[in-house]
């Protein structure tokens, strides 16, 4: 928003006042641009021209450019084809439940009921936790003796006891589990905003026409907070698919077990710093950014009209 | 259609307010009933008890013959329009109208057929396609009674749905609503805090004061024969010119007198034969009222042995086919009870009388003001309910 303000003070004939609001549209820009700058722009130029380059992190040879080299090499590794596919599963998957998840909860905690306000409190705490540490926690819950499969037990009667991080086939899920828990809060406090500003009258004026529960949600609720149900899809789309903390820290290996939870950015992490080929970790950071870029543009065809 | 009955009715918000208190209507079939007070005095809270919006806190709600304390707003079979209207944003004038019918899962050929002529009726063909936020004030307000006519349900609930509109729409509006009720015959619950919409729209008007209905009548009888002050002074516009007076007594071809300040007013002989209670009060304190169109201009009226009193003019409205004549008298005040209305207490009153356009009466002059004082309202100071008979 705040290269249009200054773009509309500054090309309006030049009056006193019009100069001195497109000086003032620039000082409020300037810090958020100046961080911006320096800490994305500059390192993704740097990444995107290192991308055409063979530089090591640690290495007694010279840098030379090396053209589209790192790029034919990582679209040849079937490596970064499973991760990419790993990504889009678990973007999938997590996009439409977590929004899901995150609206249930919103209603449910929107009600005029006692201790909707502690309820409130528990599903937005964990936003406050690292990733690392959620991940550290339910390493504990998650061990095959641990709280959840405890729990799993006695309601499955023993059928449904994973090894949830050592068996490939679970691992994916506990991920999942994980995510959800650690940044549901999030979408849930955004909706629930959305929520109190769908007018009361609305839902009576619906009531009276004949309306029940299921059809108010889905005629006031659902249209009253679409862009808010869009935004959140968005952004939990574009965060799912840095999945990294909770697969690095979680499975026996990072990535694993099998490659079952390996992600681009776990791929671009190790490639670049685990085995030092900086030149083509960032050819990796530069993929990862146009693909997230396609799927916001993408995802942007879907956005609701007024 | 069907008749509405609130028995005993009363409401207990949850901070503890008791905003209704044994209310007693009886809405016949077919009737447009305008249920009447200042802001705050629980209109709303009673029709939204009627939608079912609002819980019940003690008596028996009817529609029909069905008790519907414990019934579903969507079960009550009733269209309501909102202040504010209440339009869905997302869904086109076409669909807002067409809602209900949706929900109700009525034929679409029909639903279509009803929905267009509610269109044509409320003039609103033009909007079909158009989103609410499109449309003017106006426009708006048709809409949501476009929603509520298609229905053709039990009844018709209104909470103030012309008070978002301009003066003139306003005037236009309410004959437009009373009309079409008329030509479809819903029985009609319609809130207003305007004396004056109440007045000209409902076939009887229920007034309300506190969470205490006042008095239920028609216009007419409400306006001729008010049940105390607060109604005297809420209906009619001016309000009725309220004063604390002391009466004399007549009798045996001898006329009585009503004090107004230092000033007397003579009372014919007849009206202490036609209000025979009037007797209790000789020589006591008592409250009366004269209404604005009463008084006249002493050099104009009619009969000149009517009493005349006097007093200095401060302000003349005038409006045309008449004039407002504002002028001070010595006498004592009094408050009907209407929060809206704004009474400066002290020991000068000041009298609004409607007169003649005709009379030459200009401010700063001492008017001398003829009273029909047949048409003199008493009411008791202490219960304040009026004396009649
Ligand atoms: N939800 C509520 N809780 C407590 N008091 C309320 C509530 N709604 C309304 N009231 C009070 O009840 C009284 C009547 O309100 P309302 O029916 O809206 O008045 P009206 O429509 O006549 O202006 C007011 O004093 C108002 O403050
Ligand atoms: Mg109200």
């Amino acid at each position: 928003m705040q290269p249009a303000t200054v773009d509309n003070g500054a090309s309006s004939s030049g009056s006193p006042s019009n100069r001195s609001r497109a000086r003032a549209g620039l000082a409020f820009a300037s810090p958020a641009v100046v961080l911006l700058t320096l800490f994305m722009v500059v390192p993704f130029g740097l990444a995107a021209v290192l991308s055409f380059t063979n530089r090591k992190l640690l290495s007694p040879l010279p840098t030379r450019w090396v053209g589209l080299d790192n790029y034919t090499d990582v679209l040849g590794d079937s490596g970064f084809w499973g991760a990419l596919q790993n990504n889009l599963v678990f973007s999938a998957i997590v996009m439409p439940l977590q929004t899901g998840l995150a609206l249930l909860l919103a209603v449910l905690v929107n009600q005029k009921l006692k201790g909707s306000v502690l309820f409130r409190t528990i599903y937005f705490v964990p936003i406050t936790f690292s990733l690392s540490a959620a991940s550290i926690i339910w390493l504990v819950l998650l061990n095959p003796s641990g709280m959840l499969n405890t729990v799993m037990e006695v309601v499955t009667f023993g059928a449904f006891a994973p090894d949830w991080l050592n068996d490939p086939s679970y691992t994916m899920a506990a991920v999942i589990i994980v995510s959800l828990w650690a940044s549901v809060g999030f979408q849930m406090v955004i909706l629930l905003a959305a929520l109190q500003d769908v007018p009361k009258s609305l839902y009576e004026a619906a009531a009276v026409d004949g309306a029940g529960a299921w059809k108010r949600f889905r005629n006031v609720t659902v249209p009253g907070i679409r862009h808010q149900l869009f935004f959140v899809a968005t952004i939990t789309m574009i965060l799912s698919f840095r999945l990294f903390d909770q697969v690095w820290i979680m499975p026996p290996r990072p990535g694993g077990p099998l490659d079952a939870t390996n992600t681009i950015m776990v791929e671009l992490v190790d490639t670049g710093f685990e085995r030092g080929q900086i030149g083509k970790g960032s050819s990796i950071a530069v993929l990862f950014f146009l693909i997230v870029l396609f799927l916001t543009i993408f995802q942007r065809k879907f956005e609701p009209a007024d | 259609m069907a008749t509405i009955t609130l028995d005993k009715i009363n409401k207990v918000y949850a901070n503890g307010y008791h905003a209704i208190h044994d209310l007693d209507l009886d809405i016949a079939d077919t009737e447009f009933l305008v249920l009447v007070g200042p802001s705050g005095c629980g209109k709303s809270t009673a029709l939204r008890m009627i939608a079912g919006l609002e819980e019940i806190s003690g008596g028996e709600m009817r529609i029909g013959d069905r008790v519907v304390n414990e019934v579903e707003p969507k079960d009550r079979d009733i269209a309501m329009v909102f202040q504010n209207y209440a339009l869905y944003p997302h869904m086109s004038v076409y669909d807002n109208i067409g809602f209900a019918l949706k929900l109700a899962k009525t034929p679409k050929a029909e639903a279509d057929r009803r929905i267009r002529e509610a269109a044509r009726v409320l003039e609103l063909e033009e909007q079909l396609k158009r989103k609410p936020a499109q449309l003017s004030g106006g426009q708006r307000q048709r809409v949501a009674m476009g929603r509520a006519i298609v229905r053709q349900p039990a009844a018709f609930l209104m909470d103030e749905p012309l008070s978002n509109l301009d003066a003139k729409l306003r005037v236009q509006m309410r004959a437009e609503i009373a009309g079409l009720q008329r030509e479809l015959g819903v029985t009609t619950v319609y809130v207003t805090h305007d004396q004056v919409e109440a007045m000209t729209m409902g076939d009887r008007v229920a007034v309300l004061k506190d969470g205490h209905l006042q008095q239920v009548d028609t216009p007419q009888n409400l306006y001729d024969r008010p049940d105390n002050v607060f109604v005297a002074a809420f209906i009619g516009s001016p309000s009725m010119n309220l004063f604390e007076g002391v009466l004399t007594l007549g009798g045996g071809g001898q006329e009585g007198s009503l004090t107004l300040g230092s000033q007397t007013i003579s009372i014919p002989e007849k009206v202490f034969e036609e209000r025979p209670g009037l007797a209790a009060y000789d020589g006591k304190p008592l409250i009366y009222g004269i209404r604005p169109e009463d008084m006249e201009d002493a050099s104009l009226a009619s009969q000149p042995a009517e009493p005349h009193i006097h007093g200095e003019v401060s302000l003349v409205e005038s409006l045309g086919a008449e004039i407002l004549v504002h002028f001070g008298v010595d006498a004592v005040p009094v408050d009907s009870g209407d929060p809206d209305a704004v009474v400066e207490l002290g020991d000068t009153a000041v009298v609004v009388a409607r007169f003649s356009p005709r009379s030459p009466i200009r401010p700063r002059q001492t008017a001398a003001v003829a009273v029909n004082s047949e048409r003199i309202s008493f009411f008791d100071p202490s219960t304040r309910l009026a004396i009649w008979d």
